[in-house]
């Protein structure tokens, strides 16, 4: 007991210059306040947090996390997917098939084997992929194995064949796109344009209920930290540092026998699970999954989030993506129109001045401090026998 | 009773199709030759990269390749490290291999290692996992993931960094060394693949005489143990190193000989200094 203690110890310890423990901290003491003054403070209290505002924090919560499954292939990889959204909503159909069948017969036409929809378009049978999606643990399968196998093929295709670049950004866009086509039909069995809603409860629980909802947050929180420490820790292994020698020289890697294509298919696969679990648990706190959220113009935001905070540094990514989100949430109310004007603007002006995002920012203004700090105690320390002659002088 | 041995040995079925059976065989020189390069022929858009050039490496050599521009010196080591496929021709290495049918990474490691012109090493990286990632290990995923320093290889590394001198600078970030250093750290690289032959590209371009100089005693003192095969430009450099020298010219080889004899070769003068008069 006390060996796996220890040996658990060990894989969360977090070595290096890295703020990954302080961010994780941070997230899990703000999580645990907020979920504290959501359940346990008065309505009318200062401190109140309302359930809305609970539901958005995990909503950007999903959405770091799939910062996080673009950050894990662009910033540390060098492989720019603007598709990742197609793996995102899948995971989230994934979700939204078992909430659907968790409605039972309490829709609207009452079957309790058949959902809406498929009521609506006179199917008289389930279709087949829909079996067995009424089980919590198969959903939860289909989660990770949906977007893991499209990667799988996807990037064995891709990557074999020795695509790089921005032809491989323009196929992940396409891709993305090809989906959101094929789930607005509605013979994919998917509920098309409408997509699936309507959810009544998960696991049981209800999902209107503020215990649930809290639940989820939490729920959500504890799975991006946990994501997050392995994500670093994965970088921190001898496969890591594959990962970046691929990004910054594949030719010299395959040189010195290691078999790229493998290495990358596999990273992809990993950051496509990451983005299907945010999927997951988008689903159940939104109450929506439809076909818009394959758009491409989706999967091109997370890319400006992760920019924004920094590639290659994951807290980065997760920060970006809040802060962004958070941004577009107070700009669509005050001005809906102008959002993508100034997402375009963000990105412009990140390229242009911040190339390595707010992480940069930081990690230079500290810099800057030090150099400042040790110049001037250095200038101090010359300076102070010179001093008087100084004063002489002026 | 043999009968039944034989027809069991004969239907084996991990013997039935040829991408069942093991490849991975040692590499056999017992006539003392490496590598054996035999009637390439390459040509890029009608261009003749190689012209029908054949070339034998024997173990333990150190041998220069020289050659004009386009003479298809780098072309060849693209071909037999397996970044360019050739029209026709055979590659061996030792009596067996085939290099021909073999990718990049295969190649690398049966124990042919490569320095490209320019230095390419992993700038993000320190010099000590630069050297780590070189080491001769599994390469698949799982193992990679898996993987740790055990004190050999620690010990290994330190060798390595004291041969290239950069024991110093082993925290450092590659991409913060100087041009010479990085030429070296490539070259450290190679040696911690513990490779057999060694195809070194342009080695000095762009360094100072001094870090030429240590070089070419660094080359020097691998061949015998390894097989060095080096091209290069500078003639001082394959002055300084060179036991044999093949010319290239044009895709096919010109001369082949000490550099006192190719300095005297007619067709070579003719080639670099023009028609005598």
């Amino acid at each position: 007991m006390s060996s796996l203690l220890s040996s658990f110890m060990s894989f969360s310890r977090i070595n290096g210059d890295s703020r990954v423990a302080p961010f994780v901290v941070v997230l899990l003491v703000v999580t645990a306040l907020a979920s504290f003054c959501n359940l346990l403070m008065p309505a009318d209290s200062v401190f109140y947090v309302s359930t809305y505002t609970i539901t958005l924090l995990g909503k950007y919560l999903c959405y770091a996390m799939l910062a996080l499954a673009v950050d894990v292939i662009w910033g540390y990889c060098g492989i720019l997917s603007l598709g990742h959204g197609a793996f995102f909503a899948l995971g989230g159909y994934a979700m939204g098939m078992y909430l659907m069948r968790q409605i039972g017969d309490r829709g609207v036409y009452g079957n309790p084997e058949l959902p809406d929809f498929m009521v609506f378009l006179n199917w008289s049978e389930l279709p087949w992929f829909w079996h067995g999606m009424d089980q919590f643990w198969v959903a939860m399968l289909m989660v990770l194995l949906v977007p893991g196998l499209l990667a799988y093929v996807f990037g064995w295709l891709a990557f074999r064949s020795r695509v790089t670049g921005v032809y491989l950004s323009i196929m992940t866009q396409a891709l993305t796109y090809a989906l959101l086509l094929s789930f607005f039909r509605n013979e994919m069995g998917f509920g098309g344009n409408n997509g699936l809603t309507d959810f009544k409860d998960i696991l049981g629980f209800d999902l209107q209920s503020d215990n649930t909802r809290v639940t989820l947050f939490i729920v959500t929180a504890l799975m991006l930290c946990g994501l997050l420490v392995l994500s670093k820790k994965i970088m921190q292994t001898r496969f890591g540092k594959v990962i970046v020698a691929i990004r910054d020289g594949e030719s010299r890697a395959r040189f010195i026998g290691y078999r790229t294509e493998n290495y990358k298919v596999w990273l992809f696969v990993y950051s496509a699970m990451i983005a299907g679990i945010a999927g997951a648990l988008y689903v159940p706190q939104v109450g929506i999954i439809n076909p818009g959220e394959f758009s491409p113009i989706n999967s091109i935001e997370i890319v400006i989030w992760v920019a924004v905070g920094g590639r290659g540094t994951l807290v980065g990514a997760i920060i970006g993506a809040i802060l962004v989100n958070y941004a577009k949430t107070k700009f669509t109310a005050i001005m809906p129109d102008g959002w993508l004007f100034a997402l375009g603007a963000m990105f412009v002006l990140v390229t242009l001045y911040l190339p390595k995002g707010l992480m940069g920012l930081v990690a230079q203004l500290k810099d800057q401090q030090l150099k400042g700090e040790q110049h001037k105690s250095q200038k101090a320390a010359d300076n102070s026998p010179n001093e008087k002659t100084e004063e002489g002088h002026a | 009773m043999s009968l039944l041995d034989t027809t069991r040995e004969v239907m084996r079925r991990d013997q039935v199709w040829p991408f069942l059976q093991d490849h991975s065989q040692e590499v056999d020189i017992s006539h003392q030759v490496l590598l054996y390069v035999e009637g390439l022929n390459l040509s890029f858009d009608g261009f003749k990269a190689l012209n029908d050039l054949n070339l034998y490496i024997n173990d333990g050599e150190l041998r220069c390749l020289i050659g004009a521009n386009g003479a298809g010196k780098t072309t060849l080591m693209d071909v037999i490290t397996g970044k360019t496929k050739c029209d026709s021709g055979t590659v061996y290495f030792g009596q067996s291999l085939n290099l021909l049918e073999k990718d990049e990474a295969e190649i690398a490691q049966l124990g042919i290692g490569r320095k490209f012109q320019k230095p390419t090493v992993f700038e993000a990286h320190t010099v000590m996992d630069n050297l780590e990632l070189s080491l001769k290990s599994n390469k698949s995923v799982m193992p990679t993931l898996l993987a740790t320093l055990n004190s050999a290889e620690y010990d290994q590394i330190d060798h390595v960094l004291e041969t290239i001198g950069l024991k110093g600078e082993r925290m450092m970030l590659a991409g913060s060394l100087s041009h010479g250093q990085k030429q070296w750290l490539e070259i450290g690289m190679l040696l911690m693949a513990n490779p057999r032959l060694l195809l070194v590209d342009e080695p000095v371009a762009g360094m100072t005489v001094q870090e030429g100089e240590r070089t070419a005693e660094l080359l020097t003192s691998l061949a015998g143990e390894r097989t060095v095969v080096v091209v290069e430009h500078d003639m001082e450099f394959v002055r300084s190193i060179a036991r044999t020298v093949t010319v290239l010219h044009q895709g096919s080889v010109l001369a082949e000989g000490t550099m006192d004899e190719i300095q005297n070769n007619q067709d070579v003068i003719e080639v670099y200094l023009g028609e005598a008069p």
